[in-house]
């Protein structure tokens, strides 16, 4: 049994979806939230989203210390969350933000809460939890600064993301997670959505047991295995020539020793020597923000390495409504088939003996119950599988075009930092070569 | 030109030398073919040179009128070894020699017995270095073409360095070796292994004598000698060392454009500019092959020369301190000794003389080496420079290109969504 009508451009159906009661525009804003759970558009207008509305940005970071769930001291981090209407700042006022502080697991709290809810969608990854693809002198600590400011930025990339996915940005959890400091992980947990995540037996079992997935979501679950598996590769091999390159320019500040105290004993070359000596020091020292810069493009493509990931969680489901589809379809047939064999009266009669007219018009009601019941699910389960199949593909189509545009980005500013570095190349060592002629 | 003759007749008495053949480069016509003035004295002819601020000009009165050239490595198998031969090609106007130009084959050992002649013959001149005798740990072949050629540059350099000597340049030894065509028998005419051993001996006992009072001049040339050769050494290794490093960044630079290259595969629209940056790592990476390769060729040899060369000031100082210490040595005899004053005197009055034209050799051959070193490691230094200017000015190109191809691909694409 095959769902999937061609994908229509669903935007102004999924408007409707989400924005169920809502058509009009209001100004009370107590209103915000329809039943569904799903915020009112108080735009109805394509591509709206919470980011038209809000300013948000993650906007510092602080350590703190507190007991834990097991009333152990530790130290960890949070990150300040600030807000601001979006109508002040175009008007030009300038009202302080609203803030408030969150920690890196209550940021996966909110993004478990939007894979379950929205299964359909390619969730927007959070900056990695561990510093991966180290290179040597970058460090694995993720208390370090410099770990900490990246990840600040991914948490801010991620809602920035969020709250400008046409779909995302309407859920009403998110807006509190950005609004509501307390109380918070209370509303989300009862939502209840810890139930409703697939068990990853059954999502794994559907994965090989599934008969006849859509082929473009098949196609698509394996391009994501190649762009994780080459997303890895590209980050392992960078980061082994950061880390080589980083040899090489520090190298060179020996030649800044040296020449220094070299030119104590000459007399002609001693200027020349000496300055020289001074470019090759500033050579050496200038890698190190040279690849403070590239940890940039190498996170640009962490996040499209755990984009993968989402994109994967995505077919899966599709795999496992499908699953449950066949199962229920072939369950549905049995038990019709079932009560075919009930009507040949005669036959059991025969074989298994007389049965009491009541007994076997009770079975049969059962059975018919039973089939209503199948066919309900069948039902649903289309409709279920349907429904994501196509709500998944428009996604993944605006997933599809995002990753474009923000990797072609990516690999252009790339370029752009290889040839700052170049440039800087030149001149240090244009300046060696004028201390050279002098010596 | 008495002075050049005495000093000839007492190191040849010293060292034991039976033939005349240094001294006739010192007793002939003082002037050369076309007249001008022979140089005499190191010390006058320093002079002249270091009024010369013009590079070019560096060997002062006159113009170069001796070209030479090696090359041509040929492998000669023998029952017994193989080796190297390499053709040493003379041009000269020098009337000296009979013809103006010659070209001979000669290997590594006669190279040495050529600096171990010049250097008996003129132990307080500064005697530019041969290339190592060993081969460079690391390397299995001896013969490995590298090597070769590295090698051979080097005796390239060694016989320019001492072709534009203004004294080692007329050594007998010289013209010898770049004339005849059967070095063997010359080469058996020499002071015998003996006499060397001797002269060893001598320096040896000298040294551990040691030394009354030596020159202000000369402890301040050995301390900085002292730092040279440190410092020079320093350099060396650092260079190695980033080549090293270099060449480890080469081969991880060379993992790396094929990761863009086969993500290319599974992309649609991403597919170009990923293949576009695979090419420019890759031409990247060729730079940098060739920048390490100028590093091996330019600034490495030229160092290494001159960790050599300190070297060989070093033992050029330790010369100088001997002839003085055996001075001393007989003169400290002659004032406590009333017996045979006179004959010892004239023996004490040489050694004095000998000392004064040791110093006077060591001092205009030091300020002479000390501008060759100056030149030398300057434009090695310089064309390193230049060389990694250019390299990244290449990567810088090719950066540039990347940027331009994806403007031109973004308006093409505007292009198409438009129509």
């Amino acid at each position: 049994m095959r769902p999937g009508s061609p994908p229509t451009s669903g935007k102004q159906k999924r408007m409707a979806e989400d924005g169920k009661d809502d058509s009009v525009a209001t100004d009370d804003d107590s209103d915000l939230t329809a039943a569904d759970g799903s915020l009112n558009n108080t735009m109805v207008e394509e591509g709206s989203t919470l980011l038209r509305r809000m300013e948000i940005c993650v906007a510092e970071a602080e350590k703190r210390s507190g007991k834990n769930a097991v009333s152990m001291q530790e130290t960890f981090t949070v990150y300040l969350i600030e807000t601001r209407p979006m109508d002040a700042v175009a008007e030009g006022r300038n009202p302080a933000p609203d803030s408030l502080w969150r920690r890196y697991s209550e940021f996966e709290l909110l993004r478990n809460y939007l894979i379950v809810t929205y299964p359909y969608i390619v969730v927007p990854p959070l900056p990695e939890k561990r510093a991966e693809f180290v290179w040597h002198k970058l460090s694995a600590d993720n208390m370090d600064p410099d770990f900490v400011e990246r990840r600040r930025v991914g948490l801010e990339n991620f809602l920035l993301r969020v709250a400008s996915h046409p779909v995302l940005s309407n859920d009403k959890i998110l807006y509190h997670f950005l609004t509501e400091e307390h109380g918070w992980k209370e509303v989300v947990y009862e939502t209840g959505f810890q139930a409703k995540a697939d068990s990853r037996l059954r999502a794994l079992s559907a994965t090989f047991r599934v008969r006849n997935p859509d082929k473009r979501f098949m196609e698509m679950k394996h391009y994501s295995d190649e762009l994780q598996s080459h997303t890895s590769q590209l980050l392992r091999a960078r980061a082994r020539v950061a880390d080589r390159l980083y040899g090489v320019y520090k190298v060179h500040g020996n030649y800044g020793r040296v020449f220094s105290e070299w030119s104590a004993i000459e007399k002609e070359m001693g200027d020349g020597l000496q300055s020289a000596g001074h470019h090759m020091d500033a050579y050496a020292a200038s890698i190190d923000d040279i690849l403070e810069e590239e940890e940039h493009y190498a996170d640009q493509l962490k996040e499209y390495l755990s984009y993968a990931e989402a994109l994967r969680a995505v077919c899966r489901k599709h795999e496992l409504a499908q699953f449950e589809l066949e199962m229920a379809s072939q369950d549905l047939i049995s038990k019709k088939q079932q009560l075919r064999t009930f009507s040949f009266k005669g036959m059991t009669n025969k074989l298994f003996g007389q049965e009491a007219p009541e007994q076997r018009e009770a079975k049969l009601k059962l059975l018919e119950e039973l089939i209503t019941e199948g066919e309900e699910t069948v039902k649903e389960k289309t409709v279920e599988c349907e429904e994501h199949v196509e709500r998944a593909w428009v996604d993944m189509q605006r997933f599809k075009e995002q990753k474009d545009k923000d990797l072609r980005e990516a690999l252009i500013n790339y370029a752009v930092m290889q040839i700052s570095m170049c440039k800087k190349g030149i001149q240090v060592w244009s300046n060696a070569k004028e201390c050279f002629l002098k010596m | 030109m008495s002075g050049q003759t005495v000093a000839a007749d007492l190191s040849g008495h010293m060292l034991g030398l039976d033939e005349d053949e240094d001294l006739e480069v010192f007793t002939k016509n003082s002037s050369l073919a076309d007249g001008s003035p022979m140089p005499n004295s190191p010390g006058s002819m320093v002079n002249q040179y270091r009024l010369e601020e013009d590079e070019e000009d560096q060997l002062g009165a006159y113009t170069k009128d001796i070209f030479v050239t090696v090359d041509n490595p040929e492998s000669n198998v023998t029952a017994i070894e193989t080796f190297i031969m390499y053709r040493v090609v003379t041009k000269t106007t020098r009337s000296e020699f009979d013809s103006s130009e010659y070209e001979v084959r000669r290997r590594y050992q006669d190279f040495l017995w050529l600096r171990s002649r010049l250097e008996e013959n003129h132990p307080t001149l500064i005697v530019h270095p041969l290339p190592e005798k060993f081969v460079m740990k690391g390397m299995v072949e001896r013969f490995n073409d590298d090597f070769i050629e590295t090698r051979r540059k080097a005796l390239h350099r060694f016989l320019n360095k001492i072709s534009e000597h203004p004294i080692l340049s007329y050594s007998q030894h010289f013209k010898v070796f770049l004339t005849a065509q059967d070095l063997v028998s010359q080469k058996k005419q020499g002071p015998g292994f003996l006499s060397r051993m001797g002269e060893t001996v001598r320096a040896v006992a000298n040294s551990v004598r040691g030394l009354r009072s030596r020159p202000e001049e000369f402890t301040v040339m050995q301390d900085y000698m002292e730092n040279f050769s440190n410092k020079i050494c320093s350099v060396d290794k650092v260079t190695q060392r980033i080549i090293k490093e270099q060449r480890e960044y080469l081969d991880e630079l060379k993992q790396y454009s094929p990761t863009y290259t086969q993500w290319a595969e599974s992309e649609e629209e991403l597919s170009q500019p990923l293949k576009a940056i695979a090419s420019c790592v890759e031409r990247c990476s060729k730079e940098t092959e060739e920048q390490i390769h100028h590093l091996s060729e330019v600034l490495v040899p030229t160092l290494h020369e001159y960790v050599l060369c300190a070297e060989t000031v070093k033992a050029v100082m330790r010369r100088r301190d001997n002839i003085q210490a055996e001075f001393e040595a007989k003169n400290e005899a002659l004032v406590s000794r009333k017996v045979d004053q006179e004959a010892l005197q004239e023996e004490v009055d040489g050694l004095a003389d000998r000392v004064e034209l040791a110093n006077n050799a060591l001092r205009g051959d030091w300020s002479r080496w000390q501008n060759g070193m100056r030149t030398d490691l300057r434009s090695a230094f310089i064309s390193t420079a230049e060389k990694n200017v250019e390299h990244y000015e290449k990567c810088l190109a090719v950066w540039e290109s990347f940027l331009l191809s994806q403007r031109e691909e973004l308006s093409q694409e505007q292009v198409e969504d438009a129509s």
